[in-house]
């Protein structure tokens, strides 16, 4: 057991823990804080397969942006939830059910999959991969179309939220 | 070294999770907390796909990249449409709001 | 122009005539009356030019006056049709010619032309007389016109085409063509006046009766053609070979050869056209008819067509027959057929009162003569007196006529309401109707056979003599009785009419006809008296060598074999003699000085003998019970009634009931309740049940939507899995 796998195993063991808790709390605010948590180990996942730029970015942009914008929902939206009472609706089971199946069912395919137990290829250790993602995104032979097309779409939603969002003056 | 199976057993997991909170949680916003895990589990398998099978190439990450961007593009608009609906009928319980039916 | 063309020229006037009447001169009666008499005119020129030329052409039998002309194509053959002047045709073109001109002149007398229009006078009716004012304001009824006059003469200008038609046509089909075609204007004629009902059934009758024969006819025409493949004259009667193989093959009916068959369906045609037994029944009532019609059609040419076409067709029906030797059995037919009606007709003309029926019965005997003639094997002899009849009963039925218009004069001036047509309301006429009663008395004698200066004489005792001298014993005997009541009932009707005096005012007040009737009847008279000369025999006494017999020689040389004249014998001469002088005498005898309203003699010394001869021996109510009535019958019960109106039309009411209850059960019991409620309205109503049905899945909660998504994601993963990856 590689120090690698003992770190994997743990953060797995919190990541997952943390995400039934998000699914399970009966406190809005509790889960929002556990989703902060799920993001933290999704970033220490993308450290260990080498997706540097991508770790900051996911801290940054998830638990910065996305999960703070959630807690402030829930706070403009408490009166009525008053995160008491049963925060499972009436079909839980089913969806117990199909994840179950889901979960099942992926893993299942997957171990039919020939690859499925390759390793790791070794990186030189020179690679730049920020510098490679840069580059990637903006070069015209790369990247650069979705790249400006997501940033279109972020102007879109963001013009799209402050529409949706405000206050319906009559 | 970790074979590439444990990173996608964990983000069928994940994604598991997330699906049962989409289908089973009551509050709208959980059910976006929901979504947000799905769509981590997603960007882990990009990237262990990146990393185990074609690390030269950038397409992985900037895949999970884009699928970052998106992601919070989309929170962002449900986060307002649940403002939007909390507004006019006063409850997120997904259930209650079920005007598009019959 | 050829003596060919004049040939088919002849007929042409009068059926021109015919059209300018009936197309444009309808309404002008002296324009009408001139064409048709032109045209008569033209006929008769052109018939006299043809008959000089006849006369003049030795041989002419041998040789005769043709013309063909190819008409139908028959695949390489040809049917040809045309013109031919033999002897026979001649001297009967020559008598037709001269009783047409005769009649078409009298016709205008007679239909009272220049005459004032009648009081009550209706087309269809005869005129009834106009009333006038003299000087003096004195009102008196005469004579009006008759007010279908130009139709008259239309009518009448047919049928000569017709009957020129038959007589100069050299074929058996265009002598029937005009052989229909005076049935035709017979049955117009008949029913001029059609407004009365007598006269109406009269027409019906005529033709009916016509027609009976006419069918018989058609039939040994169309033997006859299938025999031989010819209906040319030349072809047929003139032709020793034809001749022989048609007698010779024997027909398989009755025992006879087929040229005796042919020759009696061909008879039976001439047995209803000539009104011989038992098809007399229509001609006395054919007097319904003006009285032109009736001496131009039912006296002088068209029964004499009947005649006519006998004697054409002689060869035929006498084919085998040895010269001098045993008839033939139509041959025997024919004699006993027309000595038999001889004796029938004459016994009943004894009974009649009317003036023309007397002669109507008188024209049947004699018609009788000529078939029993033709029936002997006499052919000149049965030619010799048909043109010697044609022209003394025309003269007489035209003498009648004028008789009857006189009476009707009579009957006008006085307003006694007396037939003027019965023989008994007259008497005396020959002081106001001299001309007429002269001619008259020459057809008469002409009639009875008066010796030496009437033509009937010269005709009769050639007949007589034929039947002696070839030892026809039977038919001698008969034609003998029956001459001695032809003379008898001859003076009868001289006398009642003529001589004594009047026995009714209208008699009294009888005037002669103008001299458009009376100048015919001299013409007639003259022939009457004259025509016999041209056929003396030549044994005979004192006169006969003096004048050739021309006529035997001349008409003799039709046939193949020019008949021989048969011996003179002085018993037919004297039997002659005794027979027509004695007749004259007894009717003279009997019937002088018969007063107004006495009863006819004879009719107390018959007794009820009398009653059958004068209802005709019955045979009209024979003929009703028999034919007439089951024809009706037939038409109005079993096929009208029954047949068509409950079979048939039951039939398809059936049907219309039926396919009614057939559209009935479409309709009601499949296309509304199954097709329309099942499929139709059922497809409807269980689209909108699964539409109800399946609406509650609709919740409008999300999450729902998403665990139904996600299921069938699942499943349908699975089973793409498991069943379409797997098994490959």
């Amino acid at each position: 057991m590689t120090p690698l796998q003992i770190i994997f195993i743990i953060n797995a063991v919190i990541t997952l823990f943390a995400a039934i808790k998000v699914v399970t709390s009966r406190n809005l605010v509790h889960a929002a804080l556990w989703l902060i948590l799920v993001f933290f180990g999704i970033a220490v996942f993308f450290v260990m397969l080498d997706a540097g730029f991508l770790a900051v970015a996911q801290v940054v942009i998830y638990i910065g942006a996305i999960a703070i914008l959630m807690i402030f929902t829930i706070m403009l939206t408490r009166r009525v939830a008053k995160d008491s009472g049963a925060q499972l609706n009436s079909n839980w089971w089913g969806g117990g059910i199909l994840a179950l199946i889901m979960f099942a069912g992926i893993t299942w395919i997957l171990t039919h999959w020939q690859r499925f137990q390759t390793t790791a290829p070794t990186i030189p250790a020179t690679t730049d991969s920020v510098r490679q993602l840069g580059v990637g995104l903006v070069s015209p032979n790369g990247f650069l179309l979705p790249f400006e097309v997501a940033s279109v779409l972020l102007v879109a939603a963001l013009i799209g939220a402050i529409m949706v969002a405000r206050e319906q003056k009559k | 070294m970790i074979p590439i199976s444990w990173y996608l057993i964990f983000a069928a997991a994940l994604f598991a999770i997330g699906l049962f909170g989409v289908l089973a949680r009551k509050n709208a916003i959980a059910i976006l907390m929901g979504i947000e895990l799905m769509l981590n589990s997603v960007n882990i398998n990009l990237v262990a796909f990146w990393r185990y099978l074609n690390p030269e190439a950038i397409n992985g990450q900037v895949f999970a990249i884009i699928v970052l961007a998106v992601a919070a593009a989309e929170v962002a608009v449900g986060l307002a449409l649940i403002i939007s609906v909390y507004r006019k009928r006063n409850t997120i319980v997904a259930e209650d709001i079920d005007m598009l039916k019959f | 122009m050829t003596i060919e063309t004049l040939v088919w020229l002849i007929p042409l006037p009068p059926i021109l005539a015919f059209f300018l009447i009936v197309l444009l001169t309808n309404k002008n009666k002296g324009l009408s009356h001139s064409i048709a008499i032109g045209a008569a005119l033209l006929s008769w020129a052109g018939s006299m030019a043809v008959f000089w030329q006849a006369v003049n052409t030795p041989e002419l039998g041998k040789n005769p006056i043709v013309s063909t002309y190819k008409w139908l194509p028959l695949g390489d053959k040809w049917f040809n049709i045309g013109v031919q002047i033999d002897p026979l045709s001649a001297v009967t073109l020559f008598f037709v010619a001269w009783t047409i001109l005769m009649i078409f002149i009298y016709s205008v007398g007679y239909n009272n032309y220049g005459q004032p229009k009648g009081d009550h006078d209706r087309p269809g009716l005869q005129p009834h007389g106009a009333t006038v004012i003299d000087e003096n304001g004195h009102r008196h009824r005469v004579p009006s016109i008759e007010p279908m006059y130009s139709r008259f003469f239309a009518f009448i200008g047919l049928f000569a085409f017709g009957m020129y038609t038959l007589v100069v046509s050299d074929n058996l089909l265009t002598l029937f063509v005009g052989w229909e075609i005076m049935g035709l204007c017979s049955y117009l004629l008949i029913g001029f006046w059609y407004g009365k009902p007598s006269a109406r059934a009269a027409m019906i009758k005529a033709f009916m009766t016509t027609r009976v024969g006419d069918v018989f006819m058609l039939l040994g025409v169309v033997y006859l053609y299938a025999q031989t493949g010819t209906l040319n004259y030349r072809d047929i009667f003139y032709n020793e070979a034809t001749l022989h193989t048609l007698a010779t093959t024997p027909s398989g009916i009755l025992g006879l050869s087929t040229s005796g068959l042919i020759g009696l369906l061909l008879f039976i045609g001439a047995v209803g056209k000539s009104a011989q037994w038992p098809l007399h029944v229509w001609l006395p009532d054919a007097m319904e008819g003006p009285t032109p019609v009736s001496a131009m059609i039912h006296a002088a040419t068209m029964v004499s067509a009947g005649v006519y076409m006998s004697i054409r067709v002689f060869p035929l029906i006498s084919a085998g027959m040895q010269e001098g030797g045993q008839v033939t059995s139509a041959m025997m037919v024919m004699s006993f057929i027309g000595a038999f009606t001889a004796l029938f007709a004459a016994t009943i003309a004894l009974a009649q009162n009317d003036i023309k029926r007397v002669l109507a019965y008188s024209t049947i005997s004699q018609l009788g003569y000529m078939m029993a003639a033709l029936g002997i094997g006499a052919y000149v002899a049965a030619t010799f007196h048909l043109i010697t009849h044609a022209f003394f009963k025309a003269l007489l039925f035209l003498g009648s006529g004028s008789v009857i218009h006189g009476m009707e004069h009579g009957v006008l001036h006085t307003d006694d309401s007396i037939d003027p047509q019965n023989m008994f309301n007259m008497g005396g006429l020959r002081k106001k109707m001299p001309i007429t009663f002269w001619t008259f008395l020459a057809g008469g004698f002409a009639l009875s056979g008066f010796p030496l200066i009437t033509a009937g004489f010269w005709s009769k005792d050639e007949i007589l003599a034929d039947a002696f001298g070839h030892g026809h014993w039977a038919v001698f005997l008969t034609l003998a009785i029956a001459a001695l009541l032809t003379a008898f009932y001859t003076m009868r009707q001289i006398t009642l009419t003529f001589l004594g005096e009047p026995r009714t005012k209208a008699a009294h007040h009888a005037q002669e006809t103008p001299w458009t009737m009376t100048f015919p009847l001299v013409i007639l008279a003259v022939f009457a008296i004259g025509i016999g000369w041209v056929g003396i025999p030549e044994h005979f006494p004192l006169l006969g060598g003096l004048i050739p017999n021309w006529f035997h020689e001349f008409v003799g040389g039709t046939l193949l074999e020019h008949p021989v004249g048969v011996e003179f014998s002085p018993w037919p001469l004297i039997t002659s003699l005794v027979v027509a002088l004695g007749g004259l005498a007894l009717g003279w005898t009997v019937y002088r000085d018969i007063p107004a309203n006495a009863p006819d003699p004879v009719e107390k010394a018959l007794g009820p003998v009398h009653k059958v001869l004068k209802n005709k021996y019955y045979f009209d109510e024979l003929y009703d019970f028999l034919f007439v009535k089951p024809a009706f019958w037939f038409a109005e019960t079993f096929t009208s009634l029954w047949m068509d109106r409950k079979v048939i039309d039951g039939f398809l009411h059936k049907v219309a009931q039926a396919v009614g209850i057939i559209g009935n059960f479409f309709r009601n019991k499949i296309d509304k309740p199954i097709i329309n409620e099942f499929f139709g309205d059922g497809i409807g109503n269980s689209v909108k049940q699964i539409g109800q049905d399946l609406r509650p899945i609709q919740t409008g909660k999300i999450q729902q939507y998403m665990m139904f998504g996600l299921s069938v994601i699942v499943f349908s993963a699975l089973f793409f899995y498991f069943f379409v990856l797997k098994p490959f």
